[in-house]
């Protein structure tokens, strides 16, 4: 499955009520970085199909939801269990470090 | 598992050095591949205004100049890899690349340009609050310090540009120094005092981030004098770290000598590493001048000194069979 998008309006029931792990990787259209990782989340969304979901947010659409989790920085990637906030990356890593990464927090 | 690419010359890197390197030796009928890493067209792509690269009359963008640098790699025949070297093993030859998509590439020379990554203080508080408030990267971040108060950590040229830059979204920036004065470029200096948004505090450091938990967030800093020792605390929105950087040798760390700072050593007047073959250009052996020019330069040498180190290898297999 590739990356879905979630926006303010539908965070809640596309993350915080989802009954998989979901990342969530804060991005926006001016940031260098955060292009840089697409497509390795890209990748790893393909080969983790069904043990977790990864959406992007685009914090310039929805400020809201990045307010609340205090983003003031991307990318910033956070995994969500049962809706609570289980683990948090900050900045762009390579790919083989991102799959280590969620593989270990899901 | 695909099959190993075998390659006269890789170049790790994509800033400047790389894509220079990338050119002469494409020029040279090398046949180069360059494998671009997690920041393809590197420092440069985080920046804005570039002033200093000869050949622009007018200012140019950092990430339109790197553009511009793999298009040209690109049209003389460069073979440009989106990938990460995340393995280098200098023991065999040819030399092996092992890359995050699995790849191989076993390589008759390898040129180093991997650069550098921006340095931290490593404070505990920094690295707790990293994304929430405390950032190395201005034009990544500032976004979102609209009408905010924030300082900038340093005293060189990316310190006065990050805080120049912050100006276009900060309501107040403070720049705090541990020296009496500026190592930055007099132009970039002379903006600075003139810029009513900019204030300076000198010979103090940074000795504490604070604020709040769930969400983590940045309220405020303690500053120590370093002349008397006394620490003030100081409220603030964001802490931008602007102290320099260091070269990034993860892969050939134990594998090539190195300069007591931790920069790559290369041979006088030439990018030659310990290890025949391997060359280093730009800021991952550069410690004392960590230009975009001086980069390029250095990327021209070590291709033109790896042809001249291919030609002998070619020259000794003949020799031998």
């Amino acid at each position: 499955m590739a990356v879905g998008k979630v926006s303010d309006a539908t965070f809640e029931s596309e993350v915080l009520k989802a009954n998989e792990p979901v990342v969530v990787d804060f991005w926006a259209e001016w940031c260098g970085p955060c292009r840089m990782i697409a497509p390795a989340l890209d990748e790893i969304a393909g080969h983790m199909d069904g043990k977790v979901k990864i959406v992007k947010l685009n914090v310039d659409e929805n400020p809201e939801t990045a307010a609340k989790y205090g983003i003031m920085s991307i990318p910033t990637l956070m995994i969500f269990k049962k809706g609570e906030l289980s683990s948090r990356q900050v900045g762009a890593a390579p790919k083989a470090k991102l799959e280590q990464w969620i593989t270990a927090a899901v | 598992m695909p099959q190993a690419i075998n390659a006269k010359l890789v170049i790790i890197g994509s800033g400047p050095a790389g894509y220079t390197a990338a050119i002469y030796a494409a020029r040279a009928m090398l046949e180069p591949v360059l494998i671009q890493g997690v920041q393809p067209g590197g420092q440069l792509t985080i920046t804005t205004d570039v002033e200093n690269y000869p050949g622009f009359a007018d200012v140019i963008q950092g990430p339109w100049l790197m553009g511009q640098m793999q298009k040209q790699a690109e049209h003389v025949g460069t073979k440009i890899v989106t990938d990460h070297v995340s393995r280098l093993d200098l023991s065999a030859r040819p030399f092996r690349l092992e890359c995050d998509s699995g790849q191989v590439y076993l390589a008759d020379s390898v040129i180093l340009a991997t650069g550098a990554q921006a340095r931290w203080l490593d404070l505990p508080s920094e690295q707790k609050f990293k994304g929430y408030g405390v950032s190395a990267c201005a034009t990544c971040d500032g976004f979102f310090y609209r009408g905010k108060n924030v300082i900038v950590v340093g005293g060189g040229n990316s310190a006065v540009e990050e805080a120049l830059f912050l100006t276009k979204f900060a309501a107040a920036v403070t720049i705090v120094h541990r020296r009496d004065h500026f190592r930055a470029e007099k132009i970039l200096q002379d903006r600075l005092f003139k810029n009513p948004k900019i204030k300076v505090i000198w010979d103090s450091a940074l000795e504490e981030v604070t604020g709040g938990e769930n969400p983590l967030k940045v309220t405020g800093v303690k500053l120590k004098n370093v002349k008397s020792g006394a620490v003030t605390a100081m409220p603030i929105d964001g802490v931008f770290i602007a102290i320099g950087h260091s070269p990034a040798t993860e892969l050939v760390k134990d594998q090539v000598e190195m300069k007591p700072n931790g920069y790559v050593a290369t041979a006088p007047n030439s990018t030659a590493t310990s290890v025949p073959g391997i060359f280093a250009a730009g800021d991952v052996t550069d410690d004392i001048y960590r230009q975009a020019v001086t980069a390029a330069g250095l990327g021209c040498m070590a291709a033109l000194e790896a042809e001249r180190f291919l030609a002998a290898h070619a020259e000794m297999r003949r020799a031998a069979e």
